[in-house]
């Protein structure tokens, strides 16, 4: 297999752990700070309902920022194992801002972690907000170094390059607050947000419709209170939809302003003109042909892209041709990872849109048809993270730093053999666990919030689960012990 | 004058290795220690007494890491490649242990895979650890800018040793930390492990230090030439207190005193290994001064170290006061 060398393997690897990595901070991102704002209210208003909800997500939180962390340690050894030549050259770069995210960011997470996770009997509610507000700041902080960290890699600036061939820094303002990171900064802690409002969404749906199907059976629905606590949870869940949706798709245009002005041919990969055009139309879909330099089977909207990139109907959109044949990116991945980002976003502001009529007619609660299109959309943020970064980071190439190192000079001099060995070993090792957190997870979410807490209360709560929740007749005769809803296929 | 940045970087380096040793070399001993324990309840307690604080101390390692990226980055691209195997290891075995301290909790019939995935994953960490060092101390080939020797370069009957060595020493830091963290029987199995534990750590200390001074000719220089012998005479001497201190801990009951021996230890090996490195950073091929960035990057990240990781030793701090004392066998989270 002659296409399998050190190097294409090398990018595999880093694809697919990166890839699997920022799944679950994406998550944590928003979900830290949402516990944060659960754990205020709860400390002002004194309603239980938040504390009922903080703990509910707490153990899905641990179990998705502990798959997050360790994901992350491989992450940072990676630059060096497979990329020893890029970490030489940007070390006295991109160094300093990684090592600022571990000391201002992951020190904080992992030093309040343990009181917020355990801690709030010994610290009393308000150390232990705090302990919250400080996780939460630490996620923060760590998307905003990362995140200048991978936005110099696209538009580098404030640098000089030494007679060693190494990347060094003429002026740190520059180089932090690169040209494009504020727009990344906010497009991604906004889709992180939205990632974790429409899990919250999708949770709080799946039991308000196990609520209605089992309504009027004696013992079949949860406590009034985790009722409640399901309608809170799936109201916030829903303003942040309306909110945080459209401030999104702007946040995406300016970000894809800023992408024309700095790369444009990732935008020529992202639209799909052969060539550079005014009044160019906007293609809704097609097949990409690399090889042609075109959008086979196109179907598009006049004027629309010009629109869109340049706010006016006869500005010029760059074409595939405009770029060298060595220097473009690949157009099929980008083309059609673009598409399914701005897709998504665009059913996230339609299900945002909706419930805010649900809740003008005051049958939020009460809808069974957007429940269950929000169940549905509960994994969409994830989609359209791992879309929006296939764009940006397929659409760098075939550099890592932008129009100066290419790609095929960054790697490590290893062999291949090696990395593929260990390229398995991360495919099998990470499928497995990772898998079985994420049923963890799922499991966990299964269960109402508010109930099966602990396992004290879980075995007095268990033979209402068995009745009700378990999906099957076939597993209620097992589950006599405590601590399982649902489906037992953890059991032997 | 000027000042020395990379000198000055070199030892904050050296300090967030060391904290992680000290600090992560007790939860990956409590995980070796792990197949011991008799019971459940045995391992819940152990796991429970480490759970709160594991995830800091590994933080650590990430600033070792990114570290030596940041301020020593030819140091970071020829080490990684040369250590890819017992690196790559480690990192896969530190995912499965910890995944396990969440998923251990989750799971109710399978719960003896993750109390596995726990000892397995703290094991072969170690191991990995011990054996990366040991290839490190041996040194490693450089040509140009990068790393010039083969895949299995660092496989070696010392790095196997210095292996062996850092899994019996984080036992011991895991059974002192268990003396002081746990009662009843995990307390007793701890104290029977620290006994033969610190016999044979200080057996392995000893051969350890007897072959390292011959692997290069500066080591040697540094340790057996008059004058400089008088300064680091100091070192094998406080090995010897410790040693004491560490069995007295045991006969008067007194766990604080075992634990902080046997860190002592610790810090006592890494001074060693520090003084005969020094002034290599990649034994007899890179200094640190070759291998560190330029002042400029040096200085940026100096101002935000100044002032972050004192803040971080601070809350570190105040997360082991707040979880301190022996754990009890509920826990109120999981």
């Amino acid at each position: 297999m002659e296409w399998l060398d050190a190097l294409t393997l090398a990018r595999i690897q880093f694809a697919f752990t990166v890839s699997f990595h920022i799944i679950f901070p994406a998550f944590t991102i928003g979900l830290a700070s949402y516990m944060a704002v659960l754990n205020a209210l709860h400390l002002f208003t004194g309603k239980e309902v938040y504390l009922t909800l903080f703990n509910y997500w707490k153990k899905i939180f641990a179990v998705a920022f502990g798959m997050g962390v360790v994901s992350g340690i491989v992450m940072s050894y990676q630059f060096g194992s497979n990329w020893s030549v890029f970490s030489d050259k940007t070390g006295p770069v991109l160094g300093p801002l990684m090592g600022y995210e571990v000391m201002s960011a992951f020190f904080l997470e992992a030093g309040f972690l343990g009181v917020m996770l355990f801690g709030r009997a010994r610290v009393g509610p308000k150390l232990h907000f705090f302990a919250t507000a400080m996780v939460a700041l630490g996620t923060f902080m760590s998307a905003f170094w990362i995140l200048s960290v991978n936005s110099w890699m696209q538009t580098p600036a404030g640098y000089a390059i030494n007679d060693v061939g190494q990347f060094i820094v003429v002026d740190w303002f520059k180089v932090i607050f690169n040209p494009s990171f504020p727009y990344r900064l906010v497009h991604m802690l906004l889709a992180a947000y939205l990632t974790t409002a429409f899990v919250v969404g999708g949770v709080a749906a799946f039991h308000l419709l196990k609520e209605r199907k089992h309504m009027g059976q004696l013992g079949a629905t949860p406590s009034p209170e985790s009722q409640a606590a399901t309608r809170v949870m799936f109201s916030m869940a829903m303003w942040m939809a309306a909110i945080v949706a459209p401030i999104q798709i702007m946040a995406g245009d300016a970000h894809g302003l800023n992408t024309l002005a700095h790369q444009p041919a990732k935008i020529a990969a992202i639209e799909g003109h052969t060539e550079s055009q005014g009044k160019a139309p906007l293609i809704l879909i097609g097949i990409p042909n690399a090889k042609e330099e075109r959008i086979d089977y196109a179907i598009s909207v006049p004027y629309l892209s010009s629109l869109i990139l340049t706010h006016s109907l006869d500005g010029v959109v760059p074409g595939i041709r405009s770029t060298p044949v060595a220097d473009r990116p690949p157009l099929g991945i980008v083309f059609f990872a673009f598409r399914s980002m701005v897709g998504i976003g665009m059913l996230m502001l339609c299900i945002g849109l909706w419930s805010l009529w649900l809740r003008y007619r005051g049958r939020l609660y009460d809808a069974p048809l957007m429940h269950r299109f929000a169940v549905i959309m509960g994994p969409s943020g994830f989609i359209a993270i791992l879309s929006g970064w296939i764009v940006t980071e397929v659409g760098r190439q075939p550099f890592t730093v932008y129009n100066l190192l290419r790609t095929a000079d960054s790697h490590s001099p290893i062999d291949a053999t090696a990395i593929a060995f260990s390229l398995a070993a991360f495919v099998i090792v990470y499928f497995s666990l990772f898998g079985a957190g994420v049923y963890y997870i799922l499991r966990q979410m299964k269960a109402p919030p508010g109930e099966g807490h602990g396992a004290a209360d879980l075995s007095v709560h268990e033979p209402i689960r068995a009745a009700g929740i378990v999906p099957g007749p076939m597993f209620t005769a097992k589950s006599s012990q405590p601590g399982v809803t649902g489906t037992q296929g953890d059991r032997t | 004058m000027t000042i020395d940045y990379a000198l000055i970087w070199a030892g904050l380096i050296a300090f967030a290795v060391l904290a992680y040793v000290v600090l992560d070399g007790f939860d990956l001993g409590v995980g070796i220690l792990f197949p011991w324990a008799k019971s459940e309840q045995e391992r819940d307690l152990m796991m429970n007494s480490v759970a709160p604080v594991w995830d800091g101390n590994e933080t650590w390692l990430v600033l070792g890491g990114g570290g030596l990226f940041a301020v020593f980055p030819l140091a970071y691209a020829i080490i990684m490649p040369a250590l890819y195997a017992p690196i790559i290891i480690m990192l896969l075995a530190l995912v499965f242990r910890g995944v396990a301290f969440e998923f251990r909790w989750k799971s109710q019939s399978r719960k003896y895979l993750w109390d596995w995935a726990f000892a397995g994953g703290s094991f072969v960490a170690t191991f990995s650890q011990g054996v990366a060092l040991g290839a490190l101390v041996q040194g490693i080939p450089v040509s140009g800018r990068a790393y010039a020797g083969g895949w299995w370069d660092w496989l070696s009957a010392f790095s196997l040793l210095t292996g062996l060595a850092l899994v019996v020493g984080y036992a011991l830091l895991g059974s002192t930390w268990l003396m002081l963290k746990t009662d009843g029987r995990v307390e007793q199995l701890a104290k029977r492990a620290t006994f033969g534990l610190g016999i044979v750590m200080l057996g392995l200390i000893g051969l350890v230090s007897l072959i390292s001074p011959f692997l290069h000719e500066h080591f040697m220089q540094k340790w057996f030439a008059w004058p400089a012998m008088l300064f680091v005479a100091p070192v094998p001497i406080l090995v010897l207190v410790c040693a004491i201190a560490l069995f007295r801990g045991i006969r008067l009951n007194r766990p604080l005193m075992s634990f902080l021996a046997v860190e002592g230890l610790f810090v006592l090996s890494y001074i060693g290994l520090v003084i005969s490195f020094f002034p290599y950073i990649v034994p007899s091929s890179v200094t640190l001064w070759q291998a560190a960035a330029p002042d400029n990057s040096l200085k940026f990240l100096l101002v935000g170290a100044v002032f972050l990781i004192p803040m971080i030793l601070a809350y570190t701090a105040y997360a082991y006061w707040v979880f301190r004392g022996k754990v009890g066998p509920t826990h109120d989270y999981h």
